[in-house]
């Protein structure tokens, strides 16, 4: 589905200022709140696909998977869980056979990236030449390569 | 439904689109302009949006020059040959020499890249590396942020046209669309526009659809507004007739390459016979080609096809076998495999993970049927469909360069990822590299071209009229039925997409049609996807979030006429495996060893078809 909000967990991200946080995150403008009850939900099931953004930004563990109904069969579970730097995945058969596997995601905290670092090249006199930002320290060869033909 | 007036942002660059082109052009056009205003807008927020939003479990486009790896003259030798000889080899050397700086950033900025002993990045083919890369879009997302500022970004803005300077019909002047969320309609003026929208998917009516319509291979929120927003503003385009066919896990489209290369499965037919095998011979029938190693995607493909239509499916990929080969009755061996071997899906195709729990598929036990799926149409994973652009100065013949790297025939109109044809196998890499090569070139564009565009309040008045059309037509009509589906006077987007699908699927060689057409199928097809056409005009809806997929639609069905037209023009079969002409079923390189390109013309409504020649400017 397509993705499915369990009411009993949901409380539309109260104190997060963005709102709620699957309505900002999904990239497909899915998910949506109800401002009858206050709770989110997939407006658009079809075109969902599965890609879990929202399963994984949810701070209430609110949303889950239920499989796409056209060709997945009943009762299994697949759910992230947030780590440190990742995620834990709880993964469960039909048949009751269960997994858990953890993967790391970043080595290093969101928000901590200072763009242009250490960067050499002159944003006028190296403007015209074929390099790229950062080419001095980060191509990993001492010069840009140019076709042997030339 | 009552839209605001209309809020007009200025700005020296607009870059549209925040996937992974977009964010290396973000990051890249914020360096070298330095306090001219750079701004993105995107339909959705740029931590998740685009075709790497789900994560990733590869990067597939690396050279390691730094390991001595590979040169980019081995990167086009690859290429060309995987396209069947057609690829921009000026145009895919620039981004095999760039791209590991791309990856060596993403590294520093937190993206985990497997290692091996020694140090070196863990390898599962020439061009692959293997990454814990589930939030490889965050990591690629945040240094664009930041670079740009937040209040340059605009998210939830759907950009549905470009603008042309009232002055001079050549040039880009901006773009235009509106907000899914506060209900605004939006002008961008600017002089420099970059294309960094995605390719398309569910342009064919895909083999699920139902739910399973939103489980497309390539992004279901991939509209095709690269081409939808370049084709109807006179852009010329190249390989529209191209397409990918990729072979994937069934149902849930999981990733095949990891398991094809680094635990070495094999793909089986029911009586477990190996295509590759009992097709060699195929092979010889499309030389030069057939012999080039690895074998192309198409050829391997097509041998799988025949296997298929022989009535030999299901084809399974032996899971099992690879798995148990591989921890040879180490259990601990077997745990490693199996963790690695779920990682693969739960990093970008989480769906198939899914599917195998549901399943019981355990792959260790058990092998699962792969499919060759619908095909799509882009141009930064294995298709080269795209604008016709401007080549890299220091290699570029005089044909191949008018000036400005990756820019389109319009003046100050870039692009970049989806939207730059004839340059494939870019992938996330190469694609926020080639980002990074347009942001550099349409700042130097930009230094030679200061003047400010000129947008009369007569052209950005009838954008606002044509583009909230949909929300009028809704108003106007809704009267005339009990059931808001059913209206003589209008159609939903979903239902324009279902009959566009069902015109591609059945007339342009789709899966149902075994992937084969001909002269007079396509000639028909042109003729429904006309009709298609004008009736877009009577599209409905009843709010932003309708309104965008209106908008979606009709870029979908630009994609769909332009590969009509494009399929019709090249007369030979050179992509076995995604699609046969079955009036010319050979492929013929003394004659169409060229590109195919097309300009459409608004104020005719005509369409101009045309070959452009091939230059080997690395190959021998």
């Amino acid at each position: 589905m397509p993705t499915f909000v369990n009411p009993n967990a949901c409380n539309a991200c109260e104190g997060e200022h963005q709102g709620p946080l699957c309505v900002y995150i999904c990239p497909n403008d899915l998910m949506v709140l109800d401002v009858d009850v206050n709770k989110g939900f997939n407006q658009e099931p079809d075109m969902c696909s599965e890609c879990y953004a929202c399963v994984k930004l949810c701070p209430q563990d609110a949303i889950h998977v239920r499989g796409y109904a056209d060709f997945v069969p009943m009762g299994a579970i697949v759910q992230p869980h947030r780590t440190e730097d990742g995620l834990q995945w709880e993964v469960v058969f039909r048949d009751g056979r269960r997994f858990e596997f953890t993967y790391q995601s970043r080595t290093r905290p969101a928000g901590t990236v200072v763009p242009y670092e250490g960067f050499t090249e002159d944003s006028t006199g190296d403007l015209r030449n074929q390099n790229l930002a950062g080419d001095s320290t980060w191509l990993g060869v001492d010069r840009l390569p140019v076709p042997a033909s030339k | 439904m009552a839209f605001e007036a209309t809020e007009t942002v200025d700005c020296d660059i607009l870059i549209i689109g925040g996937g992974m082109s977009g964010c290396g052009a973000a990051f890249e056009a914020k360096y070298w302009a330095g306090d001219k205003r750079v701004v993105l807008a995107e339909k959705a927020a740029i931590e998740r949006s685009g075709a790497t939003g789900e994560g990733l479990s590869a990067i597939n486009c690396y050279m390691g020059q730094r390991y001595g790896w590979n040169t980019p003259e081995d990167f086009v030798n690859y290429v060309v040959n995987d396209m069947m000889g057609l690829a921009r080899e000026d145009l895919v050397y620039d981004v095999g020499r760039h791209v590991d700086n791309s990856v060596h950033l993403l590294e520093e900025w937190g993206l985990p890249i497997w290692k091996q002993e020694n140090g070196q990045y863990e390898r599962i083919g020439r061009w692959q590396i293997p990454i814990h890369g589930e939030s490889i879009k965050p990591i690629a997302a945040e240094p664009a942020r930041t670079a740009l500022g937040p209040e340059n970004i605009y998210e939830r803005v759907a950009i549905t046209h470009l603008l042309k300077d009232d002055d001079d019909p050549d040039k880009i002047a901006g773009a235009a669309g509106f907000s899914v969320r506060d209900n605004k309609f939006y002008i961008f003026r600017s002089p420099v526009v970059i294309i960094t929208t995605g390719g398309a998917s569910n342009v064919f009516r895909p083999r699920s659809v139902s739910e399973g319509l939103g489980r497309t291979w390539y992004s279901v929120f991939a509209t095709g507004s690269a081409y939808g927003l370049m084709i109807p503003a006179g852009v010329e385009m190249t390989q529209m007739e191209h397409r990918f066919v990729p072979t994937r896990f069934k149902d849930g489209y999981g990733p095949v390459g990891m398991w094809f290369q680094y635990f070495h499965a094999k793909v089986l037919n029911a009586m477990g016979e190996d295509y590759t095998v009992t097709r060699a011979a195929e092979l010889e029938k499309y030389e030069p080609y057939g012999s080039a190693i690895p074998t192309p995607t198409p050829l391997r493909n097509h041998q799988m096809f025949l296997d298929i239509r022989d009535g030999y499916g299901p084809m399974y990929m032996r899971t099992d076998q690879a798995m148990q080969a591989l921890a040879g009755g180490d259990p601990a061996k077997m745990d490693e495999v199996r963790n690695e071997a779920w990682e693969d899906f739960l990093d970008m195709t989480i769906s198939q993970a899914l599917t195998w729990a549901a399943q019981n598929i355990a792959p260790e036990e058990t092998p699962s049927e792969v499919v060759l799926a619908e095909p799509y149409i882009m141009g930064s994973h294995s298709g080269e469909a795209g604008a016709w652009v401007s080549g890299p100065e220091d290699i570029a013949t005089d044909d191949y360069n008018w000036g400005y790297n990756r820019m389109t025939t319009i003046r100050g109109l870039f692009a970049a990822g989806d939207g730059v044809g004839a340059a494939p196998h870019k992938f996330s890499s190469g694609s926020f590299t080639e980002g990074r090569i347009a942001a550099k070139a349409a700042v130097n564009y930009l230094t030679d071209n200061p003047g400010r565009p000129t947008v009369s309040d007569e052209q950005a008045q009838g954008m606002r009229q044509t583009i909230l059309g949909p929300l009028s037509t809704f108003d106007q009509h809704k009267g005339a039925t009990t059931a808001e589906e059913i209206n003589p006077n209008y159609m939903t987007p979903k239902q324009a997409l279902v009959r566009l699908q069902k015109i591609m699927d059945e007339y342009a060689a789709g899966a149902s049609a075994w992937y084969t057409t001909n002269r007079p199928t396509l000639e028909r097809g042109i003729v429904l996807i006309e009709m298609l056409r004008e009736d877009l005009a009577h599209l409905a809806a009843r709010n932003p979030h309708e309104l965008m997929r209106c908008w979606e639609v009709m870029h979908r069905a630009w994609v769909g006429e332009a590969h009509l037209r494009h399929l019709l023009h090249r007369e030979e079969t050179r992509w076995p495996g995604y699609y046969y002409r079955s009036d010319f079923p050979d492929l013929d390189d003394a004659k169409w060893r060229v590109f195919v390109n097309s300009r459409y013309d608004r104020d005719a409504d005509s369409w101009q078809l045309m070959t452009r020649p091939y230059r080997k400017l690395i190959t021998q």
